[in-house]
């Protein structure tokens, strides 16, 4: 009997995916719930994750959502497949992000490395939890600060984002999206439990005003193509597979072809790539939010939600006339170091408050000698409770 | 009303603070207010402790947990003795004495009501508690407009329950009356 040849079934053709329509009226939204709808209005068409406490609803709406505008929701096994698989889907093409907390993070970190090595764009969301491991589920910490930075091997810059509100887990979405986009890398955004379910009332752009970026395709013919190419800003094309262009992917340090070598030159060049990429775009990178501080004689630098206690003690003291500002960065990783050096200068007394045992207090050290005693003063605190505005103004009392 | 309401629902998980908070929440938007609403639980689905916070405002908020209480409604014993002490001076404080039996500090405005006895009387089931509570404190207080948290209502449950949530908001309001309200 001939063979029925079958026809092999065509590549799936991408499907557009609609930006979300929910309502651009003002209206009640969970931190969770502004990561899911901002990833939405980003172009993200891949989610791959293990929900997790307490990230669990951005998982939960994108289960939802993704699938009613073509795109893709999977929950995998573990947090090593969803790292996996988000690498995996941005080669070919998609726009990918993933949600977890501290046990989650901390098994991804392995998979972070190979996306940050192999420049492959993608997003990760960490809500921090208390902990170490399974620690407080329910309760905020900001332990990770540290680990978003050096929690993968071996010398990998680092983008990582931290909101204060749920508006700006929103925007911070999109720029995380973005980012990864533009610099080929995986990013990290970072929330507080609190944040990531705290309610606000918000108001969403319009999509029409929202900027998107997209990885830049390239446009040579594909015997020229370098997959780790470099231009001017250590930016490079990206190729999806199945487009015609060919490389290789390879956690290896590998040469301009994906290739993998051993010669000092050739990793000299790869391992500089990645951190000029960065550190030659610190400007585009670091954003900071500064107030009250142009007459601050007293300074609060502090990140996420002990930023919102620190506004509030800040105009309390302003109220009874205390000089004293804060400077919050939105962007962590790179760390501003110019803004702060800035604030070392200008100021007499740093207060670092933090919901951990002493992390960004480090960052300030390493960029002043002579605040180091009582001119640099902690609050630290790891027990699943927020500082509140009163501790910290007690504090500002005492100082002034 | 120009300043911050600091409000803090309390009791134990199950008891549908967290939706409570929720919609009141939704009832301070409605009326384009400011608000946050936060909330705290132990891992735990039933049991344990949980509390939800709602400031509403006119103005920026800042820190979006309630420290010192304009309202605190406490369902249990435990959130009564926990968090009664960070009640404001002149605060109100609702109980729902079928569960609270001492109240260690008496405020000027203590409102104690037997909720969970009579919503289970009147309506079958103490399941709308919340509900019934919440309307209570919003008559009390004045904090939203009663028409604002039917809406909010209405926008919060699914609609085969909500005939039964409104039957509480109305028992709510009822037992406010008899206090003068």
């Amino acid at each position: 009997m001939p063979t029925k040849i079958k026809k092999i079934a065509k590549p799936v053709e991408e499907k557009p995916v609609t930006p979300a329509k929910s309502g651009r009226k003002i209206r009640l939204m969970q931190g969770n719930e502004a990561v899911a709808l901002g990833a939405l209005d980003a172009g993200v068409n891949f989610f791959a994750g293990y929900p997790i406490t307490p990230s669990t609803e951005i998982a939960e709406i994108l289960a939802l959502e993704l699938p009613k505008r073509g795109g893709v929701f999977i929950q995998m096994e573990d947090e090593i497949a969803s790292i996996s698989a988000i690498t995996g889907a941005s080669l070919a093409g998609a726009k990918s992000l993933t949600a977890t907390s501290g046990p989650g993070f901390s098994l991804m970190q392995e998979g972070i490395g190979f996306a940050k090595i192999t420049e492959t764009p993608c997003v990760v969301v960490n809500v921090q939890r208390n902990g170490p491991s399974t620690g407080m589920p329910t309760s905020p910490a900001q332990g990770d600060i540290m680990q978003s930075r050096w929690g993968s091997h071996g010398d990998s810059p680092a983008i990582v984002l931290y909101p204060d509100s749920v508006k700006e887990s929103y925007e911070l979405t999109i720029r995380a999206v973005n980012l990864a986009e533009k610099y080929r890398t995986c990013v990290i955004l970072l929330l507080d439990e609190v944040i990531g379910h705290m309610r606000e009332a918000v108001t969403l752009p319009d999509i029409a005003n929202i900027r998107i970026v997209s990885r830049i395709k390239p446009t040579i013919p594909r015997h020229w193509y370098k997959h780790y190419d470099e231009n001017q800003k250590y930016l490079s094309p990206l190729a999806s597979f199945g487009e015609g262009y060919r490389y290789n992917v390879t956690g290896l340090t590998h040469d301009a072809l994906g290739f993998p070598t051993n010669k000092p030159n050739e990793a000299n060049d790869m391992m500089e790539r990645l951190r000029k990429k960065i550190s030659y775009n610190i400007r585009d990178l670091v954003q900071i939010e500064s107030r009250e501080m142009e007459d601050a004689k007293i300074a609060i630098f502090t990140a996420g939600i002990t930023a919102r206690a620190a506004k509030s003690a800040v105009a309390a003291a302003r109220a009874e006339g205390i000089p004293v500002g804060l400077l919050r960065p939105l962007t962590i990783w790179p760390f501003p170091d110019d803004a702060v050096r800035k604030m070392l200068r200008n100021v007499e007394t740093v207060i670092v408050p933090e919901l951990n045992q002493g992390q960004l207090i480090h960052e300030i050290r390493r960029l002043t000698k002579d605040k180091q005693d009582g001119n640099l003063i902690p609050i630290q605190r790891a027990n699943g409770t927020l500082i509140t505005p009163n501790e910290i103004l007690r504090i500002i009392r005492e100082v002034h | 009303m120009s300043k911050a309401h600091e409000i803090r629902l309390s009791g134990s998980g199950g008891q549908g603070l967290i939706l409570a908070g929720i919609i009141l929440a939704n009832a301070a938007v409605i009326e384009k207010r400011r608000v946050t609403q936060t909330q705290s639980y132990g891992p735990e689905s039933r049991g344990g402790y949980s509390r939800a916070d709602v400031i509403i405002s006119d103005k920026e908020i800042f820190f979006p947990e309630a420290t010192r209480f304009d309202i605190l409604l406490a369902l249990t014993q435990e959130a009564c003795d926990k968090f009664i002490f960070d009640l404001k001076d002149k605060g109100i404080l609702i109980v729902d004495n079928t569960q609270v039996k001492n109240i260690s500090v008496m405020s000027e405005h203590t409102y104690e009501v037997n909720f969970t006895e009579l919503v289970t009387e009147k309506l079958g089931s103490p399941i709308t508690t919340n509900i019934c509570s919440l309307a209570f404190l919003v008559k009390i207080t004045g904090i939203v407009k009663e028409e604002s948290l039917k809406q909010a209502i209405a926008g919060s449950v699914k609609p085969a329950f909500l005939d039964l949530n409104l039957k509480a908001m109305q028992l709510g309001f009822e037992l406010a009356v008899n206090y003068g309200k």
